[in-house]
């Protein structure tokens, strides 16, 4: 069999993967916001170690900064970010429920047949053992996706933002050895500012709505009295 | 026909019904201790079974002869269920007869006629628990099978033996997707069984029991057999898990001294696995009725993602 005959590390590195996958559906419904900025923090973990273990398996020592960033920056920094306007809106204990969220979790494993489906080409004739991972990359996007739809509140919208770049990145160590350091350094910088321009967001939705439940929005047009 | 393998059924048999009630009371007695109460001793399901065996039945009035078969179809179909559960050897002769889904099905089957019987008397109890029970199974038994799907998918195999075989020579440990099988296999473990989050076995209220309110009306042997049904429903389950997912010190082969060491080492396995499910209860709150579609569907999930993470990244 495959998977059997492989070196430790490297299914290791694809249960790290799967497991990035498998948190991804936890955001997708769990319903307390707080848990929601935890998950995306340890999927950053994740995300983390699968890179720095893809640059043993590829030989590629610059993967390792790449680990380091996304470490510092997905682990560490927005996490923070995100657990302070948290602690400022004071939404410890806010509900975010999903409407459906059965309907919402079969949505999300269907995408994650479609996506393999639709790579499985690029990874049947993958070279090294990291482009089988693709499809859990494709997932880990369009699952973000789904939760800037089915979201309702602001903060997770911004971790589910934060998701899809988890599995951009993810992608990028996966089928090529990392995209080149200063993009890399770019795409990091902008999630950077992204998180402080969201920051500034929030601040002016709390203003005028006095709640972060976009949904509330609606309520801003005018109407006919 | 290998005599000594069908005699290792019998013996695992005989000793899966004797083994139950000692197994609900050690988690009894773990629970105990670990909420600052004074425990019973572990044989007191024992004594219990025996209490209710000596005293007489008591019919309800429009008990029809559904009420009267159902304790023996329940209990026949749960003993049946453990003959072709490895237990401590994966040499089952048994096995090659009855695979994984036609376990699955004898634990349908069990259910089905214990929903029956709760309906049979009539009383806003029974319908009502038997109304919770088919709704609870309904989300399980997708997460059960698709467990037993992906584990068959890891072995090539649905015969339990070969299943356990084939996971404990490979050395799989790392395998996602055996991870989430596992993960959905323990939810659905506690719903099966009627455990906390899901449903309350110490409690008779009435607002959120499930198991207690089919089995309302049944006094005396057919309670006890009942109760022995569940109690043995539990261990299959939990011999279930641990073989499948930590299968490691099983007996290969019919020598005595093997058979011996292997009985040792799952009854260890079983004491921690069950001292697991005691903390389990005691730092988990039940959940409203209406959350467990959630739970469940996670359950689901986690099983489905084990299957979708084979298929993508082991197969």
């Amino acid at each position: 069999m495959f998977f059997a005959h492989l070196p430790v590390h490297e299914q290791i590195t694809l249960a790290f993967a799967a497991m990035a996958l498998m948190l991804s559906f936890g955001m997708l419904i769990h319903p307390r916001v707080v848990t929601v900025v935890k998950m995306f923090a340890l999927q950053g973990l994740f995300v983390s170690i699968v890179t720095a273990l893809a640059a043993t398996i590829d030989n590629a020592p610059h993967l390792y900064f790449s680990a380091l960033l996304t470490l510092i920056l997905k682990v560490i920094l927005i996490p923070y970010m995100l657990f302070r306007m948290i602690k400022k809106f004071d939404m410890y204990f806010v509900q975010d429920d999903v409407l459906h969220p059965v309907l919402t979790i079969l949505g999300a494993g269907a995408l994650v047949i479609f996506c393999y489906d639709r790579t499985l080409p690029i990874a049947v004739s993958a070279a090294s053992l990291t482009g089988h991972l693709i499809a859990i990359c494709m997932s880990i996007v369009l699952i973000g996706m789904i939760m800037l739809i089915s979201r309702k509140t602001a903060i997770s919208q911004v971790a589910g933002f934060m998701t899809i770049e988890n599995g951009l990145f993810f992608a990028a160590v996966s089928i090529t050895d990392g995209m080149p350091m200063i993009v890399e350094f770019g795409v990091a910088f902008d999630v950077l500012v992204a998180s402080v321009i969201f920051g500034v967001f929030f601040l002016h939705i709390k203003e005028s709505i006095e709640s972060l439940n976009i949904g509330s929005m609606a309520d801003l047009s005018e109407k006919d009295s | 026909m290998n005599l000594s393998g069908w005699l290792i059924v019998c013996l695992q048999t005989v000793l899966f019904v004797a083994m139950a009630p000692l197994f609900s009371g050690w988690i009894k007695w773990c629970k105990s201790i670990l909420q600052n109460r004074r425990p019973a001793p572990l044989y007191q399901p024992y004594l219990d079974l025996r209490r209710l065996f000596s005293k007489r039945v008591v019919w309800a009035e429009h008990a029809s002869i559904l009420f009267r078969i159902a304790p023996y179809l329940i209990l026949g179909a749960t003993i049946l269920a453990a003959s072709i559960t490895p237990f401590f050897s994966t040499d089952l002769p048994s096995a090659r007869v009855m695979d994984a889904i036609a376990l699955a099905g004898l634990f349908a089957f069990a259910r089905f006629f214990l929903a029956l019987a709760g309906m049979d008397i009539g009383t806003a109890f029974g319908g009502m628990g038997s109304s919770r029970e088919m709704t609870v199974s309904a989300f399980a038994e997708p997460a059960m099978l698709m467990m037993l799907f992906t584990v068959s998918m890891v072995a090539s195999s649905t015969n339990l033996s070969v299943v356990i075989h084939t996971i404990e020579t490979q050395m799989v440990m790392t395998r996602p997707s055996l991870w989430f099988a596992a993960m959905g296999f323990l939810m659905v473990i506690v719903s099966e069984c009627g455990r906390i989050p899901v449903d309350n076995p110490n409690t008779h209220l009435e607002l959120t029991m499930i198991h207690e309110a089919m089995i309302l009306e049944y006094s005396g042997r057919f309670l006890a057999q009942i109760e022995l049904a569940s109690q043995l429903k539990l261990l299959i389950y939990a011999v279930l898990a641990i073989n499948i997912f930590n299968p490691w010190g099983l007996a290969h082969g019919y020598g005595l001294d093997r058979i011996s060491i292997a009985f040792l080492i799952i009854s260890g396995k079983l004491m921690v696995f069950g001292a697991l499910l005691a903390i389990l209860e005691t730092v988990l709150a039940k959940m409203r009725l209406f959350n467990v579609p959630i739970f469940l569907m996670l359950a689901f999930t986690l099983s489905l993602g084990g299957m979708l993470s084979f298929i993508i990244l082991e197969a």
